[in-house]
């Protein structure tokens, strides 16, 4: 009994995450235009997140490094450092955990600024002031984290690298020409056309999720903590679901 | 004149030599198996102040809720200026809310805008093209109007209740509406703040002349405000008359208001 309502509950869920997505599609195209609110979003997405994704790249590319070379040193293929960091953190690493990281600042700050805007009725009062919440609230931040989240990736890619490059540098010497002629001679455009494609749709579940979570918050304030806290879980978890399915379409391609 | 839900709409709207502004007739609203409006009609007349008393949760939001057309009723008719609010598209329902105001319970002041930003998001969004000076000589001359001049760059967060109370207000008026809803305009205010904005709503029905629906439980509230007060009891319109007719009846369902 419990088991077919948890299921029940999941497919709702689903069914109202489809159609908010679908609604977000229909209203996309059609006027008024929010362009000003759209930027301010990619301002607010993109830039201020900029340092978390700076800081947490920059260790990964790092840590992934010194972590290698043991295992590599064992096989004597330590000229090859920079390159399997370079794939890795391309394909794999930059974009997951770039948009992990979005996930819990952007899509919890999404669910928790429109949860709080619905129980509070502002966003009601944004509908009686002649405003389509829907598109001044949800389109905007939607469209911001489908295109911010890929730029962050690849700044992220771009970071990681140079704390591969550090990293490489503690127990030898490389130079920065050397470095990085051995990660991009490896990588092709196999390696990051995917991964630039798949961190689209991580911004783009990112965003509706953070939205349809915020939309339909109830329960008052306790509400509030709820949709920013299953924004994220649910977002999360999308995101492995995405990034398993991007590897299969990849691999059905002959891209691997 | 204490009227029950048996008189009809047709005779309210002859017995008054004023235009009827918002008619609504046999207006059902449930939520579930929970019949919040079950058959409610009432009538509101150009310049009146009508004042909607019930219990808590006896769906005097619901109401105002469905004639602004955040929520759709389930049957009824519901007309604001002749047209029926259910059938109106979204671009047409914008329309009307021009027309009509809206004051809510919790202010719903936009938190992360200034004063001023609050004030002129209707503004903006109502597509009337106008200098920054003009924008700014309405918002300064709404914000007189609530005693509140001084208020304009701070952030919602900085005021008081009654200070968020009546800048919310100002945003309604901002667009020089026709009607007015309020939805418990004194509640969660200390009884001299609430007596200021009791008045605030009489000065603003004479000198705007607008018509207004106020959704109330306070009964200071209702005495200074009100024309004429409907008594919504399980979903129907129970009584309607003025305060001090109300205040005489002897009716258990009405007395219990006024004791």
């Amino acid at each position: 009994m419990a088991l077919n309502k948890g299921i029940t509950r999941i497919l709702e869920e689903a069914g109202g995450i489809a159609r908010f997505t679908g609604r977000f599609f229909r209203e996309w195209f059609r006027p008024r235009y929010e362009f000003s609110e759209f930027l301010r979003q990619c301002y607010l997405i993109g830039y201020t997140s900029l340092p978390l994704v700076g800081i947490t790249a920059f260790i990964m590319g790092l840590v992934l490094t010194i972590q290698s070379r043991p295992t590599l040193a064992e096989f004597g293929a330590e000229s090859w450092l920079p390159a399997m960091v370079g794939v890795s953190i391309v394909r794999e690493i930059g974009p997951v955990i770039t948009a992990l990281i979005c996930a819990g600042k952007i899509g919890s700050s999404i669910g928790a600024e429109l949860g709080s805007m619905k129980v509070t009725e502002q966003i009601d009062a944004m509908e009686v002031s002649g405003t389509n919440p829907f598109k001044y609230l949800a389109v905007t931040r939607i469209l911001a984290t489908t295109l911010m989240v890929p730029l962050l990736v690849v700044l992220a890619d771009a970071i990681a690298f140079y704390g591969s490059y550090l990293g490489v540098n503690i127990k030898g010497v490389t130079s920065m020409h050397l470095f990085y002629n051995q990660v991009f001679v490896k990588l092709t455009y196999s390696d990051v056309i995917p991964s630039i494609s798949k961190s689209f749709f991580f911004g783009f579940a990112i965003g509706v999720i953070g939205c349809y979570k915020g939309f339909y918050t109830s329960k008052g304030t306790e509400g509030v903590g709820v949709s920013a806290n299953s924004a994220v879980v649910v977002s999360s978890l999308l995101i492995f679901i995405i990034d398993l399915l991007a590897v299969q379409i990849t691999d059905l391609l002959g891209l691997t | 004149m204490i009227t029950s839900q048996g008189s009809s709409l047709l005779n309210t709207v002859t017995s008054s030599g004023k235009d009827v502004v918002i008619e609504i007739a046999h207006l059902k609203k449930a939520f579930g198996s929970n019949r919040v409006l079950n058959d409610f009609s009432a009538t509101l007349h150009a310049g009146e102040n009508l004042v909607v008393l019930g219990k808590s949760g006896s769906g005097k939001s619901v109401l105002i809720k469905c004639i602004i057309g955040l929520l759709k009723p389930d049957a009824g008719v519901l007309r604001v200026f002749g047209e029926n609010v259910p059938d109106l598209s979204s671009e047409e329902l914008d329309q009307m809310r021009v027309k009509v105001g809206f004051l809510f319970q919790s202010n719903a002041l936009y938190d992360s805008m200034s004063v001023r930003q609050n004030l002129e998001f209707p503004l903006r969004r109502h597509g009337k093209s106008k200098s920054k000076e003009e924008v700014n000589h309405i918002v300064m001359e709404a914000l007189n109007n609530v005693g509140l001049p001084e208020t304009v760059d701070m952030m919602p967060e900085e005021l008081s209740g009654g200070m968020r109370k009546r800048v919310g207000l100002a945003r309604t008026l901002i667009l020089n509406p026709e009607i007015i809803l309020y939805d418990e305009p004194t509640t969660g205010l200390d009884p001299a703040t609430a007596r200021e904005i009791d008045h605030l709503i009489r000065d603003v029905q004479e000198k705007y002349n607008t018509s207004s629906v106020i959704i109330s439980h306070d009964m200071n509230c209702v005495k200074l405000t009100s024309n004429r007060v409907v008594v919504l009891v399980d979903g129907i319109c129970y009584a309607e008359g003025t305060y001090a007719e109300l205040s005489k009846s002897e009716d258990r369902n009405i007395r219990q208001f006024f004791e």
